[in-house]
């Protein structure tokens, strides 16, 4: 698991886990398929990536899909990563 | 466009998908007035059941209350059937503004209005009070109306773990550069029946310099000593300053809902909140029926005084009887059965034995929390609620369930 995998997988186990849930958080476990994360709470996820990477993710990229793995959501970050070095 | 094949497919392969997916909702057909036992035709076309209903939210046995009923009728003779316009056009009739003046004293707050249901007053409130420079910080378990009204308004959104301080006061740190912070939560929440912690919630407020906004549509009533709400419950009367509730449960059952609080927001909520100022004002014969609800309901605390008794009395019941039952003090007591199928089984089951109830299951409540709600109301005698308890007994020894905690639970329904 590289840097930024891991730093998803923190944040999510943070920040969604409710105290006591052992369930553990693979780079493939499905998040919002799964149950784990709500599209609601989904946002919060979102405006950390924006700040810790200081990236901006348009609506339309931040779907459902597009956030349901930490792993997809590491891709999602290196996307926008690159969008932003390369402005 | 016409509604050619294609399009028609279209919409039938999302309705089959809703379907394969266990998700397709049927509605029960009900020959008779809301009450603790009901007429119920299940599905279309089957025999007329009686049943005892407990999954209805007719807490106070209101809803076919015979002074509330002559109350509608003589406001039907009274005032008419229907507005025929907006409350700030023509659709604004004393009553109406009788009915926000007792509701704000029984509250406890500066200033209340109507609005179509409560749904709307959530739908409504956010959009209307808050801009881009606020941040509303919510229970991640709060309704969906609530959601809903939230994605209508351009502040920024944010959720705390469900009725964790912690991490609601870390999300204050977090918003402290905003303009203005709210805190949003459901007073009982209406999936697990559990009481918010609105007593450490203002406390949070207060330090961090956040309002607070509590939908209290399963409290408003019965909750608290004399039925005021969650606040009253929490001993912070005249500290929220938003309360949306609901007319369509314990307060006569109806329909229609309110903003109440402080009188800045609610004058903003007539200014410019959409589904108050678009959509017509709330009937005069609910509206007449609800303040004999007022009355009722200020005169005595019986009726939830007996709520109280049936909801001890029920959880008791079924905590002897071996079920697996949700920790709470409100009339809203689900039995955990964690299983969608089981829950699915279990509901059809008591409902052959003449039992009203509801399963609930993902997406509705989180994965592996299946359950059956059930919810008390002071309509139930004691003789209702044991033969309730015979039926679930009967239905949990068939599913060979009494007596199994959550582990064994999924063990045995992992498949």
């Amino acid at each position: 698991m590289d840097e930024l995998t891991t730093v998803v997988r923190n944040y999510i186990m943070r920040e969604y886990l409710e105290e006591g849930d052992d369930r553990e958080i693979t780079e493939t476990t499905l998040l919002i398929s799964g149950g784990i994360v709500d599209s609601f709470s989904m946002v919060s996820l979102k405006r950390f990536l924006e700040k810790k990477y200081s990236i901006r993710i348009p609506d339309a990229d931040a779907t459902p899909e597009a956030f349901d793995t930490v792993q997809r959501i590491a891709e999602l970050v290196r996307r926008f990563q690159t969008v932003a070095s390369s402005a | 466009m016409a509604f050619i094949d294609t399009v028609r497919n279209c919409y039938q392969a999302d309705l089959e998908a809703i379907k394969t997916a266990g998700l397709f909702k049927e509605e029960r057909i009900i020959h008779s007035p809301q009450w603790s036992e009901i007429e119920v035709q299940f599905p279309v076309g089957a025999k007329i059941k009686k049943c005892i209903n407990i999954c209805a939210n007719n807490y106070l046995g209101l809803s076919s209350h015979p002074d509330v009923i002559a109350a509608a009728h003589a406001g039907l003779d009274a005032r008419g059937y229907g507005m025929s316009s907006v409350r700030f056009i023509c659709g604004t009739q004393d009553i109406h503004r009788e009915l926000e003046s007792r509701l704000t004293e029984f509250l406890g707050t500066e200033d209340t209005l109507l609005f179509p249901s409560c749904m709307d007053a959530n739908a409504g409130f956010f959009e209307a009070c808050l801009k881009e420079q606020d941040v509303m910080i919510a229970d991640r378990l709060v309704h969906a109306s609530i959601v809903d009204g939230m994605r209508l308004c351009k502040a920024v959104q944010d959720t705390y773990k469900h009725s964790d301080m912690g991490h609601l006061e870390e999300k204050l740190q977090e918003h402290q550069d905003k303009r203005l912070r709210m805190i949003i939560t459901d007073g009982v929440f209406s999936m697990d029946g559990d009481v918010a912690k609105l007593a450490e919630i203002v406390v949070l407020a207060e330090k961090y310099n956040a309002m607070v906004f509590v939908d209290d549509s399963h409290a408003t009533g019965f909750i608290g000593r004399t039925g005021r709400g969650t606040h009253e419950h929490c001993d912070v009367f005249g500290k929220i300053d938003v309360i949306t509730t609901t007319l369509g449960k314990a307060l006569g059952g109806a329909s229609g809902g309110c903003v109440s609080g402080r009188r800045e927001l609610v004058e903003l909520c007539r200014q410019r909140a959409r589904p108050y100022l678009f959509s017509n004002a709330v009937a005069p014969v609910i509206v007449a029926g609800a303040l004999k609800v007022m009355d009722l309901i200020t005169a005595s605390t019986d009726r939830r005084d007996k709520l109280e008794w049936n909801t001890r009395y029920w959880r008791g019941l079924l905590q002897d009887a071996g079920f697996d039952v949700k920790a709470g003090e409100s009339p809203i007591v689900p039995v955990m059965l964690y299983n969608a199928r089981l829950a699915q089984d279990f509901a059809r089951d008591l409902f052959e034995e003449g039992i009203y109830a509801v399963g609930f299951f993902f997406p509705v409540v989180p994965k592996e929390q299946a359950r059956i709600r059930t919810q008390l109301s002071a309509a139930h005698e004691k003789h209702h609620l044991d033969a309730a308890i015979a039926a679930f007994r009967k239905v949990g020894q068939k599913h060979g369930i009494l007596g199994l905690g959550k582990k064994e639970l999924m063990a045995r329904y992992a498949a």
